[in-house]
């Protein structure tokens, strides 16, 4: 047994700040899409985010979205080349905040592609502002003494949202705090993917990971951060799964 | 046994793999990378069982293991 770098993955270090999980989630995917032998034909959204980057790392076909519409552009390579397996990576303030809309429309069309969306509460890469997942009381730079209920509102739950609708196949949060999270997030990861390629519909895996650096926290700290804080308020879990039901949500 | 390699130029010292190895058989150096940070290393090769919980926790594939 050897636990090496995916092939899907270029051998190039990467420009996330030590502690990131964003390094975590690029192993995930890309072993996801090793196991399932589809990077032949697998095509890429990069995000506008700290992962604008992506397509730096990734041995698959990629296309560069504005922020917030990579499910928009997703639907769009997925239905013209339906044979191709598509996938969207984004972050918090891109999915949730500027790209809620492309998101739950893609979702509530069940449109065959995986979103793999990365919450940090936090914008990373413009230099930690507040996003729409940010927890009641997070200090960032745009609310310096706290996010407030009143003023900003409380942090928006995107599977439980997206939950609700009829369209999505498979939605489940998951974590990378912790190695046992992390072999469960490598499960969702996979299932999404598979979902995808056997044609059941939307499919969404949220993944709680860290942000030391906007966080203002060590590695450490962040770890615990999202293990006592980030999963109160947003619980790990299967929210939609009906890739059981052959046939159903096509 | 198993082989356990570590590409101390891509580590950037952020110490999850430390916290992540349940035998505790991962410190941190004494002296510095190209990157200018202190990398993780293991001294004590044969205490480790590869179970893999490190090579998971690294967001820099700085590490690799075989068995």
């Amino acid at each position: 047994m050897k636990l090496a770098r995916p092939q899907t993955l270029y051998d190039v270090p990467t420009h996330y700040c030590g502690g990131c999980g964003h390094g975590i989630i690029h192993r995930l995917v890309a072993q996801a899409i090793d196991d399932l032998g589809i990077r032949e034909k697998t095509i890429a959204t990069a995000p506008v985010g700290c992962a604008v980057l992506f397509y730096d790392y990734f041995n698959v076909d990629m296309i560069e979205c504005p922020h917030g519409r990579s499910p928009a552009a997703a639907t769009a390579i997925k239905r013209v080349r339906p044979d191709n397996i598509v996938f969207t990576y984004q972050g918090d303030g891109d999915l949730a905040s500027i790209g809620m809309t492309e998101t739950i429309h893609t979702a509530n069309r069940s449109e065959n592609i995986t979103v793999i969306f990365v919450n940090n509460a936090i914008y990373g890469m413009t230099g930690g502002q507040m996003a729409p997942t940010s927890l009641i009381g997070q200090k960032t730079t745009t609310s310096p003494y706290g996010r407030g209920a009143h003023g900003e509102g409380k942090p928006i739950r995107v599977c439980e949202l997206l939950s609700t609708l009829d369209g999505p196949a498979y939605i489940e949060r998951v974590s990378v705090a912790s190695p046992a999270d992390i072999i469960k997030a490598q499960k969702a990861i996979t299932k999404a993917f598979t979902c995808q390629v056997e044609g059941k519909g939307f499919s969404l895996v949220e993944v709680l990971s860290m942000c030391p650096t906007d966080w203002k926290l060590s590695p450490a700290q962040a770890v615990d951060f999202v293990n006592n804080d980030m999963k109160a308020v947003f619980p790990l879990g299967v929210f939609k799964d009906i890739t059981s039901v052959s046939g159903e949500n096509t | 046994m198993a082989q356990i390699k570590f590409n101390i130029e891509r580590c950037k010292s952020c110490e999850l793999c430390v916290a992540a190895c349940p035998r505790k058989l991962i410190t941190m150096s004494d002296d510095y990378n190209p990157k200018g940070v202190r990398y993780a290393c293991i001294h004590d090769t044969a205490k480790c069982s590869a179970c893999g919980m490190c090579y998971r926790t690294c967001p820099d594939l700085v590490i690799e293991i075989e068995k």
